[in-house]
């Protein structure tokens, strides 16, 4: 374990994510890890670390970085208007700072450090959870003065592996694939219509739980449900009808009528928006989103080899 | 030694898709012990299998989570389909916890005012069943509990508070719950108590698990 990143300015909030905690979710405790899945394997392949390494992920305003010795970093993800090209390997002597100047596109950028990025593990993972206090740089967000360490690192021939830009994800795209969920058959004949065909926007109000949907109210009456565990990419409808997009820190079970999925190859696209981005729902079959998901796992593959 | 035939008949699965990399399962929609543990029987022979990432046990369903690379949707269901025939073995007790409760909730009197009933007979009523914990989740250390005995069912608040305190013991339909963190909430308050549900420095972190049992007993404040 060596100090390798001192935070000057933390940004809005950044926080150390891995591949979350799933088995943690039968006691209540969200799965958690990287917002943007893609990214963050895609970050930890360029420097060559495993793809589940912990990386720093940066929401809107990236941090202010000096690194104190020379280490291999990567940025993938959003556009926060970084110093460095992103996602490429590129290697910074100490001194050297990473700073960001402001949003372009998506809303969360992945910092990746070749040995990964060292965090307090909680049941299983070093993903930060803000709500429990645990995790990652001690269950909290970065701040100033804050040193990140990073584990050994085998000096992998990595300098200037990069991830051309026609492989990355779509992430301008407004459309967001889904799978009909349990309960779309509840909904109104209008609301099913409007679920196709609504331009939503995402709420102040949505965070790492999930994103609050504004722009049509949806309809789908009926009894009420017995509680049952969710997913990430879940679409659940409460009493008010305003559609809620669960996402990385989602409550681990709810009664709320699931009336779509967001495809796991689109949740990289999702995790990149920010409230008041606008998004529709385009309805994709099984086959597919499994098409998709393989493709994305290809291009993975690719930074490994 | 055969064991005794029984009664209950297998129930219907209904399987449906949960995006393109899990599947819900459901084996019935009423809040009942056996449905349930059929469930976390389920639950349980679906995680030891490899294609599977995860199993979790709703109150009457089960959420399952694959490895599309290793088996597709159709097999999955199918395998779903011939494990929930099966008779799940013979559950195990839960860990019975006996919960004291000091009940003087901020909607106990409007409570016994809608139900009906004195605020000593709810008391009475709501400490006089073992219950079982049927799902572990919603936010950490939160357990659903029941059936509450049907003089208690009567719905949420129509207006969830912004904060209901940790400790906060309270009812809504046939169920009851603990609220383990300061949190939003819709269920009626009936009382509190000082047991902790959510043991973040404990692995599972959570008091209660899938099929414990639940006493709550009259405590004085």
């Amino acid at each position: 374990m060596t100090e390798t990143l001192r935070v000057v300015q933390p940004g809005i909030l950044t926080t150390i994510q891995d591949a979350g905690r799933p088995s943690a979710v039968a006691s209540g405790v969200p799965p958690g890890g990287p917002m943007d899945r893609f990214a963050h394997a895609a970050a930890n392949l360029i420097v060559g670390n495993d793809r589940g390494a912990a990386t720093l992920e940066c929401t809107l305003t990236g941090p202010r970085l000096v690194a104190t010795r020379s280490c291999v970093i990567a940025i993938t993800g959003g556009d926060l208007g970084p110093s460095i090209p992103m996602w490429t390997a590129i290697q910074l002597a100490a001194g050297d700072e990473i700073t960001f100047a402001g949003r372009r596109t998506g809303a969360r950028a992945y910092i990746a450090v070749g040995g990964g990025v060292i965090g307090d593990r909680w049941l299983g993972s070093t993903s930060t959870n803000l709500m429990c206090a645990r995790g990652g740089m001690h269950g909290r967000a970065l701040v100033a003065g804050d040193v990140i360490s990073t584990g050994e690192w085998h000096d992998p021939p990595v300098a200037g592996r990069t991830l051309v830009e026609q492989l990355r994800p779509a992430y301008a795209d407004l459309s967001l694939r889904v799978i009909r969920g349990p309960h779309f058959a509840r909904l109104t004949r209008g609301s099913q219509q409007e679920l196709w065909t609504a331009m939503f926007t995402v709420s102040p109000s949505s965070n790492r739980m999930g994103f609050r949907l504004d722009g049509a109210t949806l309809d789908a009456p009926g009894d009420e449900l017995l509680s049952f565990p969710l997913v990430a990419g879940v679409v659940q409808l409460p009493s008010g009808g305003q559609p809620i997009l669960l996402m990385a820190d989602h409550q681990t079970a709810g009664g709320y009528p699931v009336v779509a999925v967001v495809t796991s190859a689109s949740m990289p696209i999702a995790a990149q928006l920010a409230p008041g981005d606008e998004l529709r729902f385009e309805e994709t079959s099984i086959e597919d989103a499994l098409r998709a998901r393989a493709a994305q796992r290809a291009v993975l593959e690719s930074l490994t080899s | 030694m055969p064991r005794p035939r029984s009664t209950v008949r297998p129930p219907r699965v209904r399987i449906h898709p949960l995006g393109d990399t899990a599947v819900l399962a459901e084996l019935g929609s009423r809040l009942d012990t056996a449905l349930n543990t059929r469930a976390i029987a389920l639950a349980a022979a679906l995680k030891k299998r490899r294609d599977v990432r995860q199993a979790v046990a709703g109150h009457a369903s089960v959420t399952v989570q694959f490895d599309p690379d290793q088996i597709t949707h159709e097999a999955l269901a199918a395998a779903i389909r011939r494990l929930a025939t099966k008779r799940p073995p013979m559950e195990e007790p839960g860990r019975l916890h006996r919960i004291p409760v000091v009940y003087d909730g901020p909607d106990l009197d409007e409570v016994a005012q809608r139900l009906g009933l004195t605020r000593q007979r709810v008391v009475d009523l709501h400490g006089r069943p073992i219950y079982r914990a049927f799902l572990v989740g919603f936010v950490p250390g939160w357990a659903y509990l029941g059936p509450l005995p049907d003089e208690l069912v009567l719905p949420r608040r129509p207006t969830p508070r912004t904060r209901v305190p940790a400790g906060s013991v309270a009812i809504a339909g046939q169920q009851t719950g603990i609220y383990p963190l300061d949190s939003p909430g819709g269920w009626n308050v009936i009382g509190r108590t000082t047991v902790k549900l959510f043991l973040p420095d404990s692995d599972p972190p959570s008091l209660f698990r899938a099929g414990d049992r639940v006493k709550f007993f009259a405590v004085d404040a």
